[in-house]
């Protein structure tokens, strides 16, 4: 199949009863098996991976901090493209799930944090500190509730979905800083990226990276909060389509007395 | 069983208690919030059927 016609078929999704008809398909396969890689990758990280010499016990937070920092920003740029795609060709589809994902993106923002400051006060003495990364992610999360504030204050839909992608478009920069920012500035409390470096993976570089005891576990806890945000997406996303119908609805029953 | 935690054992388990109970209650306010819509939406659908 050419590019053009494999554009064309995701195109189709634009379509409600497309998204809806296949999204009601593969939802079970992406419950299950994100509801297993979690259970699997998290009892495996906490049951069966042994205390670090530096930082004892409080290594098992990473099978929760990291994938959730993760998606924190991967969820933003998900929005951004959806958000672009809204701003480009006006399916409604792409500005419903954004609008879907938020609420998802604001928790695991919030788990990032949470695990941070309870993982930085043994290790680093406080609960918080103005470094770039967690002032950039801090922020990222009052974008977060700001672009569903926004959604929710404006009664035309189409409108609020106009005002929410500019909003998005503008939190990108945070979004981007919350992973960047310690490459930007170098200093703050928080370390650089010692999982995803693709330097360190191939073993390019000598600096210091997450041993494979570690790194197992958490690449497949990783994997399943990245398939419970596509199952929740899609879930969210069929509800936000039926929430417009309603409205649709209501409205042409309004029209005819 | 728990696994022996050491003198961190409370920053472990608060992070863990807490991410699930957030996990958890994302998923469950979205399955209610998605079968209340879809509820709802069978009842309008059948009742515009009914009124032509």
């Amino acid at each position: 199949m050419s590019i053009a016609a494999k554009t064309n078929t995701l195109w189709e999704y634009a379509n409600p009863r497309k998204f809806l008809a296949t999204s009601e398909r593969v939802l079970p396969f992406f419950w299950m098996s994100s509801l297993l890689c979690l259970v699997v990758g998290l009892t495996w990280g906490f049951f069966f991976t042994p205390d670090d010499y530096k930082q004892g016990s409080t290594v098992k937070i990473i099978y929760l901090h990291v994938p959730a920092a993760l998606m924190a920003i991967n969820c933003w740029l998900m929005m951004l493209a959806t958000s672009l795609v809204w701003l480009v060709r006006r399916h409604h589809v792409s500005a419903l799930a954004a609008r879907a994902a938020a609420p998802v993106g604001i928790v695991m923002t919030l788990i990032a944090l949470a695990t941070g400051a309870i993982w930085g006060q043994p290790m680093w003495g406080t609960w918080w500190a103005w470094d770039p990364r967690l002032t950039a992610f801090l922020i990222l999360f009052l974008f977060y509730l700001g672009y569903v504030a926004l959604w929710e204050a404006i009664e035309d839909s189409d409108t609020a979905a106009d005002l929410t992608s500019v909003l998005c478009l503008v939190g990108s920069v945070f979004a981007l800083l919350s992973r960047y920012a310690v490459n930007f500035w170098n200093q703050g409390l928080h370390q650089g990226a010692s999982v995803m470096r693709a330097a360190a993976v191939t073993g390019a570089d000598t600096e210091e990276k997450v041993s494979n005891i570690y790194f197992y576990p958490l690449l497949l806890c990783i994997i399943g909060f990245v398939l419970l945000f596509i199952t929740l997406v899609l879930y969210r996303t069929g509800t936000e389509i039926r929430a417009r119908r309603i409205k649709a609805l209501l409205a042409r029953e309004r029209l005819n007395g | 069983m728990i696994p022996d935690l050491g003198k961190y054992a409370d920053a472990v388990l608060w992070s863990y208690a807490a991410s699930l109970a957030l996990l958890i209650a994302l998923v469950v306010f979205s399955v209610m919030r998605g079968r209340k819509v879809r509820m709802e939406m069978e009842k309008v659908e059948n009742r515009m059927t009914r009124n032509g």
